[in-house]
């Protein structure tokens, strides 16, 4: 439709110019509002592709978890001093060249392959059994068949939980 | 795009343009007088002298990365909610076991103090 | 003609133009009514200057805003600083997006509806903390910060009881919850023997503290922190955050009635002997007493334009009153009524609440969020859903 990929272009610019500004912004406050933006690019990327869920989730954990506990840890510290910090350290020549081999390469990969490519319309989640929304497929298949990837990440959420305390405590030795 | 979120995506715009027009038009006809004084921070009246955005306490830390933590937890319990009776008795056993992980880690941090405020 | 009225796009499009033109002056009236409220609390009589009983007040006050000068600080950042108020107003607004006024009346029901609100609510909070954090004085900042803690923290309750309501009604759609509500005849506050009460009481705890009101208004704790993270904020800047906190009461109390209390239905919607009673002596009975009312202060009053003002609120009340006798148009409109007067009643115990307790101390605000409400809504999830796999 023509629509969707009027949004998906729309939505494409804006997620490389926010990450752009993202890295490249003297203060952190700055970077953290385009990381914003850029994360909002992608739920829409998201929803496009009819993945409803995945972009309710992206903007719930990424934008109002992660972006908010990026700022809380951003007002922790004093931004001037960070601000008068060098930001590009001396190897930008050996990164520049080395990112030039690495856009060479994979483009002229991506050149020699492109017959094999298969840009067809993109399909509609398929349908699992009489269920049909996105979120409800994602529980039917989240408790069955990634069933351990599903336990296992409730223990990685405990190391965060005790990672976060044991850090946050205060040591007897310290100030 | 799926079906029922172009409205949505009005809705957006519109809801955008609102307050930024509203900012714009007020412009036209509140005053604007700004003097040396008016523009200081709302503070004793002495110019301070240490920069705002200094350090706080360590618990805002804390509060925001728990948060994070039961966060994921709940969006993982969304997908399992709305299938509830599809998943029926398998289904529950398995959130059972997520959540005792995680109650113990609830447990762990109550019994170190970390939820004392003070 | 007929194409437009065909075109699928109608319908949302003006009730988005409906929705983004008449809430800040439904805003304006929330505010007046919780004065007036308050001040009944008080044994006071609340504004009465500006027009009858104070009627006009809410437009004198957008008045005095739109004229106020906007200072901006020297020391503040101007960019963030001009979009924080623009960002909490963006996101307070587009949770409506998704609320179901009634069966005919909605912007959009999508598939994610709840998780939608969800989502938008955790962005407010970027503009609460941006907004802090750019005006640059110590009690702006401590005011964000305290908020922002505050917010996510009761967050956590509050998507605990959404999901043990998810459970029963097995869809995040909001329209869709609603009909689940309809299908069995019962709302969810009241299903699975009562026990979901609980969640039901806890939500509406947390969502008091998730929109900042007292007794757990911290962040703008007068005595403390002047006014917390928009100390700075002055005229109409200031104007689009407090718009964006009363929407944000409304689209919370909104969730509170569709996802516990059965949006827009009636009570006891499938006792079919109810239906005139409930549907249509009701809402008449209810319009006639406010119209009497209005009638009973146009005598009252004594300037000519207030008595005009309430002369012409009390034929208003008795037409609406009249609205709702003609079964074609009582059909359409019954919906609507019943969801406003349920979110009604919620922002009344809203202000009722914020009459009636002092505020806690914040070791105490983070103590019963964190202590007492996640446990209970946790507890809450795992009892219902075994009562609920059980009985099922």
């Amino acid at each position: 439709m023509q629509l969707d990929s009027i949004l998906f272009y729309l939505f494409a610019v804006q997620i490389l110019f926010s990450a752009l500004m993202t890295i490249t912004r003297r203060n952190v406050v700055y970077s953290a509002v385009w990381l914003i933006s850029t994360l909002v690019g992608v739920a829409g990327i998201y929803l496009l592709q009819g993945a409803e869920f995945l972009a309710g989730v992206q903007i719930i954990l990424y934008i109002g978890g992660i972006t908010v506990l990026f700022l809380f840890v951003i007002m922790l510290v004093p931004v001037s001093e960070e601000s008068k910090q060098r930001r590009f350290s001396s190897q930008l020549w050996i990164v520049l060249i080395v990112a030039v081999l690495l856009t060479g390469e994979l483009g002229y990969f991506l050149w020699q392959g492109a017959d094999s490519f298969q840009m067809g319309e993109p399909t509609p989640p398929a349908e699992i059994g009489t269920v049909t929304t996105n979120s409800e497929q994602i529980g039917q298949v989240l408790f069955s068949e990634y069933l351990l990837p599903f336990e296992l990440a409730s223990i990685l959420l405990l190391v965060a939980m005790i990672g976060a305390v044991v850090m946050a405590k205060a040591r007897p030795g310290a100030e | 795009m799926p079906r029922g979120y172009i409205p949505i995506l009005i809705f957006l715009v519109l809801a955008f343009a609102f307050p930024v027009v509203t900012i714009l038009v007020a412009k036209l006809v509140r005053p604007s007088a700004p003097g040396k004084t008016k523009l200081e921070a709302y503070e004793c009246g002495i110019p301070s002298d240490a920069d705002t955005r200094g350090r706080y306490s360590i618990r805002f830390y804390l509060v925001a990365i728990l948060f994070v933590v039961f966060d994921v937890e709940t969006i993982f319990l969304i997908p399992w909610a709305i299938q509830y009776n599809v998943l029926g008795l398998f289904g529950l056993i398995e959130m059972l076991v997520f959540l005792a992980i995680l109650i113990v880690g609830y447990i762990w941090i109550f019994r170190q103090g970390a939820l004392k405020w003070v | 003609m007929e194409e437009i009225l065909d075109n699928p796009y109608l319908q949302p499009i003006i009730a988005t133009l409906l929705i983004v033109a008449v809430f800040p002056l439904v805003a304006g009236y929330m505010v007046l009514a919780e004065r007036k409220v308050l001040a009944d609390l008080q044994v006071r009589l609340g504004p009465m200057r500006v027009g009858p009983y104070g009627f006009l007040q809410p437009l004198a006050d957008a008045f005095k805003l739109m004229l106020k000068e906007d200072i901006i600080p020297a020391a503040s950042d101007k960019w963030i600083f001009w979009g924080a108020p623009v960002l909490s107003t963006f996101t307070a607004l587009t949770a409506f997006a998704v609320i179901p006024f009634s069966d005919k009346f909605y912007v959009a029901d999508v598939n994610i509806g709840i998780l939608f609100i969800l989502a938008m609510s955790s962005l407010g909070i970027l503009g609460l903390i941006l907004g802090g954090w750019s005006s640059n004085s110590k009690y702006s900042l401590l005011g964000a910060l305290r908020s922002a803690a505050q917010m996510v923290s009761y967050e956590v309750p509050l998507g605990f009881t959404t999901v043990t309501a998810l459970m029963v009604a097995e869809t995040l759609s909001m329209q869709g919850i609603v009909q689940s509500q309809l299908d069995k005849g019962v709302w969810i506050a009241f299903s699975n023997y009562g026990l979901m009460l609980v969640p039901a009481v806890v939500f509406i705890i947390a969502a008091v503290a998730e929109t900042n009101r007292a007794p757990f208004d911290l962040p703008e704790a007068e005595s403390e922190i002047v006014a917390g993270f928009h100390t700075e904020y002055s005229g109409f800047r200031w104007a689009l955050f407090f718009l964006a906190e009363y929407a944000s009461i409304f689209v919370i109390c909104g969730i509170a009635v569709t996802v516990f209390f059965g949006g827009w239905l009636r009570p006891f919607a499938n006792v079919g002997f109810l239906e005139t009673p409930l549907n249509v002596a009701f809402p008449i009975l209810l319009f006639v007493v406010i119209g009497a009312g209005c009638a009973l202060g146009a005598v009252r009053v004594t300037l000519a334009y207030e008595k005009a003002i309430m002369g012409v609120l009390a034929l208003a009340m008795f037409l609406v009153a009249g609205l709702f006798a003609i079964p074609m148009i009582n059909e359409l409109i019954i919906g609507f009524f019943w969801f406003l007067f349920k979110v009604l009643i919620f922002i009344y115990v809203f202000i009722w609440v914020r009459g009636t307790f002092p505020r806690f101390r914040y070791d105490q605000l983070m103590q019963v969020g964190w202590k007492y409400l996640i446990p209970i809504s946790m507890g809450g999830l795992i009892v219902n859903g075994i009562v609920l796999l059980f009985t099922s």
